[in-house]
């Protein structure tokens, strides 16, 4: 079995400053992680692979520094990683990205054989759309089976694949063939620790680079800035309400007056909560 | 297990171990180099001071590529009481120089880029990996290798080099040194305050990539020997305060209070206002000097570092001596190496050797005495104190007779800390400096 | 000014930063919202939606059209009455057994072969789990853009979508255009834009469509749902009021006040990420950028700070309430109400306090 995981290096967000005064972003020392989500994943695909045999490719369309990202996966036990990178790429929104990673996928299937399942993370930490998944699926006419809690049974003779995906106030029960898309809901499991041996082979491992050429993109406007129908025109701070909160005066009350006096102020403000509750008091 | 030996094992991607990997690595051995960190330099979020010809005989040419922040060309020392500050400044044009010799550094990217170099000469560096034992030959005793935290974590090498910081226990549970003493350890906790490029040149007075580093002393360590700083980096200030761990045992002061208290102090606040403090650290610095330094070498290992407790603590030099002691280290272990000799005690003592005639023993031995001396809670409270109030009597034109004004002085002076206290801090201070 | 010959976009201008929509996105008009039925049942993430989209439409001159799509039933049809109670002009049916379940093959399907044919110039999905699978693949085929997650829907002077979202890590907010290709597509979670009135009676045009489809063209199949069996926790988002807490609780001991407090106001009790990440409460409770939104009349945050992330979860609530020690601290920067003090003390009193007001009422009632 053939495995690909997509994967996305992000600045770790809860790292990043904006300048209270300027509001501009501060980047410096902001380190970049694997997109969190995209781990699920991965070790979704590793434990397949343990239980079905076959090879695990890792794709990631980044700059070259994403190749620290790509040398971590190994470690945790992907066979190879190939890194997209190219200045035509720079601006991408969902549409080119996953116009750039459905290319590279079919580029990796011709070099290494064609994928059986190709897994996402559900989203990134930096983006949050959700949509490079589903983006790759439609490019390359896979089945598309996102927020996939499970993978329930793979039946590589039969070619197919059932899976419990999160659904709104329930769990779907999906069956399709293979090749498919996945999305991997976050929680699922939790990465493994590479032994020794795959952290040497991952540091000394060549990871496979990639222009846009390279991976087959014949057609540069469909990528980067050029292939992104979106726009992003403004970026700005969350105003601030003017008005702050009314502080209840606390001075020589007891935490019990407090109580009342806060109670009090709730009710007012909110008279139809006092109706609601009554009603519920009343069909106690 | 693994199956291949390592020319050398070199745990820890701090300076010292870095310029040691790089030392070796450069000139040809198969060198491994382990990191417990995320990355090399994720558990040093500080800012520091680089000294440029430690890491210059290492990397001759990294000032093309090293993440520098400024260089310094401004040096303050401060002397503080509550309320004042009095002090020395020293600004020099010359500093401006196409070499400079002092910059201000952001340790977790100078640490990624040395890794990176370290990586480029040929080292293979894994990182999010403990080295829990040293491994030894059962007969000999001899350190044949490492055992980690990972699967299968036993490798071997030659020579194991710890570079494990002060931090590192490996050294201590092998039993080849003892535990750190509570008085030879200085705590430190260091802020990042995020400020804009231009409000931040404009405060200190800067162009370019010029810096100012602050150094100062007095009743803001509450009587505990220790100093403060605040360095100017490209967009923030580290700034940070360290005294000795027994000092804090003895006095309950906690290591964020006083740094509070440095950052509210009238003179300094104004040079953080409105900035947005990110990243607080605590970090142990070896002080203990000359007299701390535990055996350096045996059959199969090394120290080099902050483990070996290689601290100037006068001079705030620390990454420049790891860097330095690296070095040697590698350069022996190649020497040895190339002359086919055996990594014993015998011939490691080389190291040994190279260290005392470098300026590294010197300069400590030096200063030997100087910790003690230093220990002295006069320092940070009684003088701190005189020298604002003379300063002030002195500086105030309030019709008072200059005569009586230096009578006045001197009289504090004495009636404050008597003749014998006076001379002994002034004696004890000269000898350990001698 | 034409930018066509140009080679490659300059900085700070794009090629899609160009005026002139093409000739054949000229004829894409209205706006329309994707119904979303699931188990019988809208999410009334689709009402949210029909209330923002009929602001659009108003300001565009168009008309809002519902896009319901569902097996042949009585759910549908009711579907569509409750589209037009909520604003839509006219609705989009499409009803055929294949369309039983969701489905991402069939409904992609069928919803682009409508956009081609009807050819709307703005589609609303909500950002739930189908939502998000739906639009991907919809966006995709169609190759347009598509704005994730949107906190605000706007149009412009010269009549685009401008779609506002968090950046950053929600610290700061961008707004995204998609100015050369039609639709224009956005997601917008559950319950960032306020419930419209509904209008009893009120009717509109129907569209039936045929989808022609055949279940053994499609490959996947749903074996089974399997409902959630804790389905109370879902409740959260719709609950009309709300107690949180927050990291200031100090101990996993001390959020049972919240959960006690919650019970005596027949509330759904929830917390700061930081909570989930120490296991105090299940994920589906967080409050936030990337939990939940919600917009309760009544918000009573104990013990959180109000970092940006929180708030633009909770900030469509009527009324917020805020208990925390530290007078400084960011939420009441926005809360309605504050008390500077111990929610680990207070917390228990008010429950005491409403605990007694209600027992006092059902006597007197
Ligand atoms: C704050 C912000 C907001 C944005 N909003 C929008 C928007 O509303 N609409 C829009 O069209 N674009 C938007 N973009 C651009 C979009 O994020 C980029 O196109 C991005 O490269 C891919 O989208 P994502 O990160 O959201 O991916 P998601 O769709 O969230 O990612 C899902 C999975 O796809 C895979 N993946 C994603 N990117 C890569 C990659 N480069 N290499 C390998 N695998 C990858 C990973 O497995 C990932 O987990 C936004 C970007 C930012 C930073
Ligand atoms: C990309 C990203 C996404 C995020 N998404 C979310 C999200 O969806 N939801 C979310 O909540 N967070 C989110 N966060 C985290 C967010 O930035 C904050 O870190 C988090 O909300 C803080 O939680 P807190 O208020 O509980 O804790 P703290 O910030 O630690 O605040 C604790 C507060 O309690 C007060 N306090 C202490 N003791 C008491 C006491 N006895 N009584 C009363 N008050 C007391 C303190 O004064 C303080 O204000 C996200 C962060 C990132 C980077």
């Amino acid at each position: 079995m053939h495995i690909v995981v997509c994967m996305k290096q992000v600045p770790d967000s809860g790292q990043i400053r904006v300048h209270p005064v300027t509001n501009t972003i501060m980047r410096q020392g902001v380190p970049t992680i694997i997109n969190p989500y995209d781990l699920f994943a991965l070790e979704q695909a590793l434990q397949l692979r343990d239980k079905l045999g076959g090879t695990i490719t890792m794709l990631t369309m980044g700059p070259q520094m994403a190749e620290d990202s790509l040398r971590k996966a190994m470690a945790f036990g992907a066979d190879r990683a190939v890194l997209l990178t190219d200045r035509f790429f720079a601006g991408s929104d969902t549409l080119a990205t996953s116009f750039a990673l459905a290319t590279a996928i079919r580029k990796v299937g011709d070099t290494w054989g064609k994928p059986d399942i190709v897994f996402t993370g559900k989203q990134t930490i930096d983006g949050d759309t959700a949509q490079v998944g589903p983006g790759i699926a439609k490019r390359l006419d896979l089945h598309q089976l996102t927020y996939v809690a499970k993978i329930a049974e793979i039946d590589l003779a039969g070619r197919s694949i059932t899976v419990e995906r999160r659904a709104e106030g329930g769990v779907q029960v999906l069956r399709t063939q293979l090749p498919c898309l996945i999305t991997m809901l976050e929680g699922t499991n939790s990465i493994r620790r590479g032994s020794m041996a795959d952290t040497l082979r991952a540091a000394r491992a060549e990871v496979v680079k990639w222009s846009a050429a390279d991976a087959g993109i014949e057609d540069l406007t469909k990528c980067g800035l050029r292939g992104s129908p979106t726009v992003v025109k403004r970026v700005f701070a969350p105003t601030a309400r003017e008005e702050k909160a009314h502080l209840i005066d606390t001075t020589g009350l007891g935490t019990d007056q407090i109580a009342q006096a806060l109670m009090t102020e709730v009710l007012t403000r909110v008279p139809a909560i006092e109706g609601d509750l009554q009603r519920a008091a009343a069909s106690y | 297990m693994i199956d291949e030996t390592f020319d050398a094992i070199v745990v820890g991607a701090g300076p010292a171990g870095n310029a040691c990997a790089y030392t070796m690595a450069s000139r040809g051995l198969k060198v491994l180099q382990l990191e417990r960190g995320e990355y090399p330099g994720s558990k040093n979020v500080q800012g520091a001071i680089l000294y440029a010809d430690a890491l210059e005989k290492v990397i001759p040419d990294f000032r093309e590529d090293a993440p520098l922040e400024r260089h310094v060309i401004e040096q303050r020392m401060w002397m503080m009481n509550d309320r004042s500050v009095s002090g020395m400044q020293y600004r020099s044009d010359d500093f401006n120089e196409e070499r400079p010799n002092r910059y201000t550094i952001i340790r977790a990217q100078f640490d990624k880029w040395f890794s990176k170099r370290v990586q480029a000469a040929g080292a293979l560096v894994i990182c999010e990996t403990t080295v829990t034992e040293l491994v030894r030959n059962t007969q000999t005793g001899r350190v044949i290798g490492v055992r980690t935290d990972r699967a299968g974590g036993f490798i071997k090498a030659d020579v194991v080099v710890l570079a494990e910081g002060v931090n590192g226990l490996l050294g201590e549970r092998a039993g080849l040194r003892t535990p750190h003493k509570a008085n030879h350890l200085a705590l430190a906790v260091k802020e990042m305050h995020f400020l804009p490029r231009d409000t931040l040149e404009a405060r200190f007075n800067l162009q370019g990539d010029e810096g100012v580093v602050i150094e100062a002393a007095g009743t803001i360590t509450r009587g505990m020997t220790g100093t403060a700083f605040v360095y100017t980096n490209k967009e923030s200030l580290s700034v940070g305060i360290g005294c000795l761990i027994s000092d804090f045992k003895e006095t309950g002061e906690t290591p964020y209070g006083l740094l509070e208290g440095f950052r509210k102090h009238p003179a300094v606040a104004p040079l953080l206002a409105e900035s947005d403090v990110k990243e607080y650290a605590a970090h142990m610095i070896p002080e203990g000097g000359y007299n701390a330094i535990p055996q350096l070498y045996g059959d199969g290992w090394l120290v080099v570092g902050d483990a070996g407790q290689f601290v100037n603590a006068v001079h705030r030099e620390g990454s420049n001596l790891a860097m330095t002691t690296g070095r040697i280290a590698g350069e022996v272990i190649h020497q040895i190496k190339a002359r086919r000799d055996p990594l014993d005690a015998e011939n490691l003592s080389l190291y040994a050797q190279k260290l005392e005639k470098s300026f590294v023993m010197k300069d400590l031995k030096k200063y030997r005495n100087l910790p003690r001396a230093l220990h002295n809670k006069h320092l940070f409270t009684t003088y701190p104190n005189l020298i604002s109030q003379a300063l002030q009597t002195w500086f105030r034109v309030d019709g008072v007779e200059k005569k009586q004004k230096e009578n006045e002085i001197v009289k504090s002076f004495f009636r404050t800390r008597k003749f014998t206290g006076l001379a002994s801090d002034v004696w004890s201070i000269a000898r350990g400096w001698r | 000014m034409s930018s066509d010959a140009k080679p490659a976009p300059a900085a700070g201008g794009r090629a899609g930063m160009k005026k002139e929509l093409p000739e054949h996105f000229k004829a894409y008009k209205h706006v329309w919202v994707f119904v979303e039925l699931e188990g019988n049942e809208v999410h009334p993430v689709s009402w949210e939606l029909l209330g923002a989209g009929r602001q659009l439409a108003d300001k565009l001159g168009v008309d809002l059209a519902a896009v319901v799509m569902a097996a042949p039933g009585i759910p549908a049809r009711r579907a569509v009455a409750e589209s037009f109670a909520y604003g839509a002009d006219l609705a989009y049916l499409v009803e055929d057994p294949v369309l039983q379940h969701y489905r991402n093959d069939p409904y992609t399907k069928v919803f682009t072969h409508l956009v081609n044919t009807y050819k709307p110039e703005i589609l609303l999905l909500g950002a739930t789990t189908l939502g998000r699978d739906l639009a991907g693949s919809v966006a995709t085929t169609l190759l347009t853009g598509l704005t994730a997650d949107s906190t605000e829907l706007a149009v412009d002077a010269d009549g685009s979508l401008a779609a506002t979202r968090p950046t950053f890590g929600g610290s700061l907010l961008c707004t995204i255009y998609t100015l050369n290709f039609r639709p224009q597509m956005a997601t917008v979670r559950p319950r960032v834009m306020p419930m419209p009135e509904r209008q009893e009676g009120r009717i509109g045009r129907v569209i039936e469509v045929k989808a022609d489809l055949v279940e053994e063209d499609i490959v996947t199949k749903v074996l089974s749902f399997i409902p959630d069996r804790n389905s109370k926790t879902a409740n959260l988002t719709y609950a009309d009021i709300v107690v949180a807490g927050g990291l200031g609780l100090q101990s996993a001991e001390n959020y049972q006040h919240v959960k006690n407090l919650a019970k005596v106001l027949c509330a759904e009790y929830g917390g700061s990420r930081p909570l989930v990440q120490k296991g105090w409460i299940e994920a589906d409770r967080q409050i936030g950028q990337t939990g939940k939104t919600i917009r309760p009349k009544l918000y009573i945050a104990a013990g959180i700070s109000g970092a940006i992330q929180h708030r633009v979860g909770v900030e469509g609530a009527d009324l917020i309430v805020a208990i925390n020690t530290d007078k400084n601290a960011q939420i009441f920067d926005f809360a309605h109400l504050g008390v500077v003090g111990d929610a680990t003390r207070i917390l228990p009193a008010l429950t005491d306090a409403f605990r007694a007001r209600f027992a006092v009422n059902r006597l007197a009632s």
